[in-house]
């Protein structure tokens, strides 16, 4: 097989690769901001339970995650597993990443001093309006380093894909690879995801800059 | 009369980092930092409260605009009458312009029109000296020029009476005076004032009452006349300090 051959069949897999990308950053985005919001709740049973659940989701392997949500239906309730693998990749993915992104927000709200929250009080600011219009758009300019950590290591995550055989480039790479005998669709695909990245790189570093006009 | 407080009571539980060391508090011990305290403040009436470190002032005017909680105690604001805060440390909304900081609030909360909030925004941040400054961002300010974009946010909401905290406590020395100079230049506005400070000969000229207070308590009041030639003796040892400058 040509190298532009495994080029070729191994973009048909980056489209998925960037489905997985793009679907989780879409949920995993807000769904984070609402586990933070309830980690952060007065009520302590809803706090102590969003943190256990946190400290799972972060402290085990995001691939079993992949498993347990993939198969984990079938084998408890008998439900058969569906065909197209991107359901259960990105329910996986999203729930594992508002992990990450929770913990990330909490730290930026809790970041933000209370005299933001006491001026905005005296000034008749509502509760939503003082989180919507003072609190978050700081919260999301101290926060950009640590989302773009993570939306990198998203990147290369989508390879754990191939774990439940969704056909994403890494998987279908993998698959050149053993059929061919060829460590060369492992070296295309590393450089797939470093120019993926770099491009994660330069648009993370245009929001930050646009971010950069207070301190 | 536009604001009564009556009979202000406030504890708080002992903060383990500072007061320990000084006696062992026994668990549940509250620090009982308003004692009792009643004040009446007037339309316009220009109000200085001074006292020691730790006496309960920066509780009272929090109790006063809401962000504390007294234990017992009435605070009576007449009917339609809206306050302001400006802190000791401006608390301005660094992601904001300078002309958003203030005109943001009158927008969003008060509702007013975006055009004629801004124009008078403007006109607040012109009377504060600031009238260029309006596309700026707190980070680009001085410490004064900040503190004064703080007094044009609270100003922007019509209020009839306005709170200060020790404005000028977090200020270089020679930025106290720009910011002293504004206040004193709204008391022709007819804006009622209550005024934290520690800048005894400020009080002293500006105040129609001065309010000294001490472990909790109101312990003189009256004219500023009354008040810094006072015979009592716990007045008379404050007011000994800052006049020997010793503090
Ligand atoms: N939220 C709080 N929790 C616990 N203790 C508090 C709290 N706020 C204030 N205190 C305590 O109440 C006492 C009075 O504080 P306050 O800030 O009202 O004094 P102050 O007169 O404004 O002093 P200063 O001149 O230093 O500003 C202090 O002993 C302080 O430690
Ligand atoms: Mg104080």
């Amino acid at each position: 097989m040509s190298l532009l051959t495994m080029i070729a069949k191994m973009s048909e897999g980056f489209g998925r690769t960037c489905a997985i990308f793009f679907l989780t950053l879409i949920f995993s985005l807000p769904l984070g901001m609402i586990v933070a919001l309830l980690r952060m709740s007065k009520n302590k049973v809803v706090s102590a339970v969003t943190r256990f659940f946190i400290s799972v989701l972060r402290g085990t392997p995001l691939m079993l995650q992949l498993l347990a949500v993939t198969y984990g239906p079938y084998y408890l309730f008998g439900i058969s597993v569906s065909r197209n693998k991107l359901i259960p990749v990105v329910v996986a993915f999203s729930i594992n990443y508002a992990a990450y992104f929770a913990e990330i927000y909490r730290g930026g709200i809790e970041s933000i001093s209370p005299g933001q929250y006491e001026a905005a009080k005296v000034l008749g600011y509502t509760k939503v309006q003082t989180f919507m219009r003072i609190i978050l758009p700081q919260v999301v300019k101290r926060i950009m380093p640590s989302v773009t950590n993570e939306v990198v290591t998203l990147v290369k995550d989508t390879s754990i894909a191939f774990t439940v055989s969704y056909q994403e480039m890494f998987t279908i790479g993998k698959q050149i690879a053993n059929s061919q005998t060829s460590f060369v669709p492992f070296v295309v695909a590393g450089v797939f995801y470093f120019v993926f990245n770099a491009i994660v790189d330069f648009v993370m570093g245009r929001i930050e800059k646009k971010l950069d006009y207070y301190k | 009369m536009i604001l009564e407080l009556k009979n202000i009571k406030k504890a708080f539980p002992y903060r383990n980092c500072e007061e320990k060391g000084i006696t062992d508090h026994k668990d549940g011990d509250v620090n009982q930092v308003l004692k009792d305290i009643s004040i009446s403040v007037d339309a316009g009436e220009i109000v200085s409260i001074i006292g020691p470190s730790g006496s309960g002032k920066s509780t009272l005017l929090r109790c006063a605009t809401g962000l504390e909680t007294p234990d017992s105690g009435e605070i009576i604001y007449a009917d339609g009458v809206k306050f302001g805060l400006v802190f000791q440390n401006f608390n301005l909304f660094p992601h904001m312009s300078v002309l958003d900081n203030v005109s943001d609030a009158p927008i969003r909360v008060a509702k007013k029109d975006k055009k004629a909030a801004r124009q008078e925004a403007l006109k607040w941040l012109d009377k504060m000296g600031l009238g260029d400054r309006g596309a700026a961002y707190p980070c680009e300010l001085s410490g004064g020029q900040q503190q004064r974009v703080a007094i044009a946010r609270a100003l922007a909401m019509d209020p009839e009476i306005l709170f200060f905290d020790e404005p000028t406590s977090a200020l270089d020395p020679e930025l106290t005076g720009e910011v002293l100079k504004v206040i004193k230049s709204l008391a022709d506005l007819h804006i009622a004032m209550v005024i934290v400070t520690h800048e005894m000969a400020f009080a002293q000229d500006i105040s129609d009452r001065v309010i000294f207070m001490d472990g909790g308590l109101i312990v003189d009041e009256g004219t500023p006349g009354e008040v810094f030639e006072s015979a009592n003796p716990r007045t008379q040892a404050f007011l000994g300090r800052y006049k020997s400058g010793n503090w």
